[in-house]
């Protein structure tokens, strides 16, 4: 059983909540951990477009209407999808332009007029208090069914009659907690651009309960019909029900166009829609998340309003309010707990529907009918006053206030007339009004304020006329004689039968007449009235927004004090942001605002559109008129100059794109050249080191020779001397051998006369040809040469080369006197290790590279230098690289160095064959 | 003919060789070091009036080599000829610079190393 006290006592411990929510929210905006910077959080927000009319209603109309319902969801889910084109557009101009609301947009397009904001900002009043009146009316009757549950256990009774004294309460005091929350929330700052954050953190928040809450719902229904329809007469009347909840729905498929048509334009111009999707977006890229995330929202929320619709149907008695089956279908199943529950979906959809619509309102309300008109008031001396944010907030605050008591009044007058549905429905008409306007706005050049402004107010009448006047008629505010038969009398006038378009169903009718009005009102006139250049030059930066950059400032040739723009930005953001605004605009065009001594039109333009952030563009375009002198430029200069901004910054671009290029060729050039210098530099080095070789036979040969031209000496000294002349005559000899052996192998010019050859074959005779360097020497030679197990590809004779290459070198280099050098020849990982090691000085670790190149020997070993031309590493590594093989050096566990060459064999030996050509070679 | 001691620093044997002979037939007396080290450490001993300095010398190179003689504070410092077979002409002004009195490249005119090396101790006996 649910009492009064328990669900005052949940409902305000929920609201209690968002205010927690909201608080934090905006706690954490104020320190710059935003909470809202997420596209999640953002299309959560945006799910204020299910108000309690979706909630309850869509439940409502499928019963009552079959899936008319699903209308609601395919209009947005259409504009979703396609955001690219239209939602992405408005985003980036509103942006650009600081819009502050819808009117603030329709008004900033037209020529930044206040006439036309106002006339948007009435427009879209009157629309919206039907729309609160009915959230108002919908967290009343919920409240009041829980309740009058308890007092009059027969539901029929309960369910179609609720205590009107309770309603009331309800209702009044709904309308005061939204107040407060929408001002507390909602009027922080004054800058309608620095968004809310807190409130849309909890607007976000309610969008999660009240899915989770419907949800809830709908699975307990589909167990409901599952569990309880009695066999036989449950499901002729389940079979029943569903046959009458999926008809086609009444008024044929004009109606279902027409809503559709209504949904699509509300989601673009409902001012609280245009609030949340446009004003407080804070990140264009957000709306592509939202792309796919609010049609799946809308898709949840949609899933279980049949199966609610049927059990409501089927449980229910007759006269049953279908509006609130989400309620009722759990109470009759005593689920006190889920009703509760839904009862707390409903009331966030209603308070979230009714908060940020009155925040919008308010900001419509103070920036485009209250302030245009004080500042008229000439007396009143607005631009002289000191701290004028203060007033604007107190004008929303009232304005806040006012929207509020004006809806409960809209409630009260209207009282019970209509479904839920209905209700919504008459506001979904009136924000059409405002969707010729923007289109032609975004993708027209031509529509002028004249045309906007007839366009709007002609169709705002005809909705007036053809579906207020009727509604309110059936109310008994009008004499119904005014529906039939007609006023005065005249049939042609009937509201619901306009110019003699009968059998129309009414929506569909009303519409038809108020947007043909609307467009031929629009169009004709601006196809008939001139644009001012002002107008000019906002179409053409609306329409071509993503074309040409925003660049407001070159519309204008006018100058101002600066410190009459500070004192006027101070009066209406504040001192402490005034400053911070200039220092900010300051330091981004590397200026001293101290140092101007007249602000220039782009700072002019700066102060305008911080101003309209708080104001809204007509109210700010008057004030700095009033301070800054100079002229509008004409609109073909304006364009002219727009277009070549834009033709500069193409230009930039190309040229910063071209200097790019020209930067990579540049270090691409660096590089090369760095290249080409370290290969002139060995180059360089190979020469002089070249020259220095062959200086040194040249120099004994020639000064032997002198000595025996010159000087007497005994027969025996000049056979010796001849003799050392002709051997360095060979050493110059293998000197220019080897260097063109090198050059040969280096080039690539190099016969190799491939064949298979056995490695521990060649290195065999390779030691038999050196055994003379090592016999003659007192060396102690070791030699361990095991068969190969297959033969290599090779060259027969350069491998040879190769291996009396390290030998000799290990002649050289080993300890002299005591020499050691050990050969190992062994088949190892699927080819032939050959290792050359010595007991003389060894290789330091650094070197071990360095001594395969060029005279390296020659360059960097300076010490006990041996005779041989430095080329030899060189020369072999080139041939076992050649083979495919590895040639390198390491240190012995003893002192000394260790050369080691790996040749691979033409084929893996086997595993069985290996041991048994070992055996046969022992 | 002059009398005079000269030390020849060259680590090729058959050109070390030729030197020695050109310099005792020129009436010279003629020590041979085969490295840096030796050259310094028979610089300082036998104190020849002029040094035939190769500039490749294993151990350290001739530069390394008038460096140490001049920490040394040899006196009197010898006079230096400078032989190379480098022919650039960078070597050549880092030999100048370092106070080299005379710069021979290889390969050489055997009367002209000596007409140098005669020369070099003339003017040594005129200062």
């Amino acid at each position: 059983m649910l009492d009064t006290a328990t669900i005052v006592a949940v409902a305000l411990a929920y609201l209690g909540l968002l205010f927690a929510i909201a608080w934090y929210g905006d706690r954490r905006a104020d320190t710059g951990r935003s909470l809202i910077r997420s596209p999640v959080v953002y299309t959560f927000s945006l799910a204020v477009y299910c108000t309690s009319w979706t909630f309850y209603g869509a439940v409502g109309t499928a019963a009552r209407r079959g899936i008319e319902f699903l209308t609601i969801y395919t209009g947005p889910t259409i504009i979703f999808l396609g955001w690219w084109f239209l939602l992405r557009k408005i985003a980036r101009i509103s942006k650009s332009q600081r819009i502050t609301s819808i009117a603030d947009f329709i008004a900033s397009r037209y020529g930044k007029s206040a006439s036309l904001g106002m006339i948007v900002t009435v427009i879209a009043m009157i629309g919206t208090m039907p729309y609160i009146a009915l959230q108002l009316k919908a967290v009343s009757t919920s409240f009041a069914v829980l309740v009058s549950y308890e007092a009059t256990p027969d539901l029929a009774i309960a369910l179609t009659s609720p205590p009107a004294a309770t309603l009331t309460d309800a209702a009044f005091l709904t309308a005061i907690g939204m107040a407060v929350f929408a001002i507390l929330f909602g009027t922080r700052h004054i800058d309608a651009n620095e968004h809310h954050e807190g409130m849309v953190a909890a607007i976000a928040f309610e969008s999660c309960v009240k899915l989770l809450a419907f949800l809830a719902v709908g699975f307990f229904a589909i167990f409901t019909l599952g569990s309880t329809a009695t066999p036989g007469a449950g499901e002729a009347a389940m079979s029943a029900g569903w046959s009458n909840l999926t008809r086609f729905p009444e008024g044929g498929s004009g109606r279902f166009l027409t809503m559709t048509f209504l949904s699509m334009a509300a989601i673009v111009c409902l001012p609280r829609q245009f609030h949340i999707t446009i004003v407080e977006n804070v990140d264009e890229r957000h709306l592509s998340t939202a792309s796919w995330l609010f049609p799946t929202y809308l898709f949840l929320m949609s899933l279980f309003v049949l199966p609610i619709a049927a059990a409501g149907l089927s449980l229910l008695p007759a006269g049953a309010n279908p509006d609130f089956y989400v309620l009722t279908v759990p109470m009759t199943q005593g689920h006190n707990g889920l009703a509760l529950l839904a009862f707390i979906g409903g009331l966030s959809s209603a308070t979230a529907m009714v908060v940020v619509a009155a925040i919008a309102l308010s900001t419509m309300i103070c920036n485009d009918l209250v302030m245009p008109v004080l500042l008229r008031i000439r007396w009143l001396r607005l631009e002289d006053r000191g701290n004028l944010a203060t007033l604007l907030l107190y004008i929303r605050r009232i304005a806040i206030f006012a929207v509020l008591l004006l809806g409960y009044a809209y409630y009260r007058l209207t009282g019970e007339s209509g479904p839920l549905a209905q209700i919504g429905l008459v506001s979904f008409a009136v924000a059409a009004q405002f969707f010729p306007a923007i289109i032609g706005a975004l993708f027209w050049k031509n529509g002028t304020r004249a045309g906007a402004q007839t366009g709007l107010i002609l169709g705002f009448l005809t909705w007036a006329y053809t579906m207020l006047v009727p509604l309110l008629a059936r109310s008994d505010l009008f004499s119904g004689s005014i529906l039939e038969p007609g006023p005065w009398g005249i049939a042609a006038l009937r509201p619901e039968a306009l110019f003699g378009l009968e059998g129309w169903e009414p929506l569909t009718h009303a519409l038809f007449w108020s947007m043909a009005a609307n467009i031929c009102g629009y169009v004709l006139v601006s196809l008939f009235s001139k644009q001012d250049t002002l107008e000019r030059i906002q179409a053409a930066i609306f329409v071509d927004v993503f074309r040409r950059p925003p660049a407001e400032a070159q519309v204008w040739r006018r100058s101002a004090a600066v410190e009459e723009l500070h004192a006027l930005l101070q009066r209406f953001i504040g001192t402490e942001r005034a400053d911070r605004a200039f220092r900010d605009y300051a330091a981004e065009h590397g200026q001293r605002i101290g140092d101007m001594p007249e602000a220039d039109a782009d700072l002019v333009a700066f102060v305008e559109r911080l101003l309209a952030g708080s104001v809204g563009a007509a109210s700010a375009r008057g004030m700095v008129a009033s301070i800054a002198k100079g002229e509008l430029l004409g609109f073909d200069e304006v364009m002219a100059i727009l277009e070549e901004t834009h033709q500069v910054i193409a230009h930039s671009r190309e040229i910063e794109q071209k200097s790019r290029e020209l930067e990579a060729t540049a270090l691409e050039l660096t590089r090369a050249n760095a290249q080409l210098k370290e290969l002139d530099r060995l180059k360089d080095d190979f020469l002089s080191t070249v020259s220095h070789e062959l200086r040194t036979p040249l120099t004994s040969i020639r000064t032997y020779s002198e000595i025996l031209s010159d000087h007497d000496v005994s027969e025996e000294q000049a056979d010796r001397f001849l003799d050392i002349i002709s051997s360095e005559t060979q050493r110059l000899t293998r000197l220019l051998d080897t260097i063109l052996d090198l050059t040969r192998l280096e080039q690539g010019q190099a016969e190799w006369r491939m064949a298979d050859v056995d490695p521990s074959a060649v290195l065999e005779d390779a030691v038999a040809a050196t055994g003379g360097l090592f016999r003659g020497r007192q060396f102690d030679l070791k030699v361990a040469i095991e068969p190969s197990a297959a033969p290599v590809r090779a060259d027969r004779d350069r491998l040879m080369q190769v291996f009396i290459n390290l030998l000799s070198n290990a002649a050289k280099f080993a300890e002299p006197g005591d020499g050691r050098v050990m050969v190992v020849g062994r088949p190892d990982d699927g080819g032939y290790l050959v290792e050359v090691t010595d007991n003389g000085e060894g290789v330091s670790p650094q070197d071990r590279e360095l001594i395969f190149e060029k005279f390296a020997k020659a360059r960097d070993r300076n010490t006990g230098r041996p005779s041989g031309s430095g080329l030899g590493l060189t020369i072999s590594r080139h041939i076992v690289e050649h083979h495919g093989g590895r040639i390198w050096t390491e240190t012995p566990p003893t002192r000394g160095a260790r050369f080691c060459v790996h040749l691979h064999s033409v084929r893996p030996p086997s595993g069985s064959r290996k041991p048994a050509l070992a055996e046969a070679a022992e | 003919m002059t009398a005079g001691s000269v030390l020849v620093a060259e680590d090729e044997r058959n050109l070390a060789e030729a030197l020695s002979f050109l310099m005792q037939r020129a009436g010279l007396e003629v020590t041979v070091a085969r490295d840096g080290p030796s050259t310094v450490d028979m610089a300082r001993r036998i104190k020849p009036d002029v040094i035939v300095l190769d500039i490749m010398l294993p151990g350290f190179d001739g530069f390394e080599v008038i460096a140490a003689l001049k920490d040394n504070a040899l006196n009197p410092m010898p006079r230096i000829i400078m032989l190379t077979a480098k022919g650039h002409e960078k070597d050549k002004r880092k030999a100048l610079d370092l106070g080299v009195d005379d710069y021979v490249t290889k390969p050489f005119s055997n009367r002209d190393v000596v007409e140098r090396v005669q020369a070099l101790l003339i003017q040594g006996k005129v200062a």
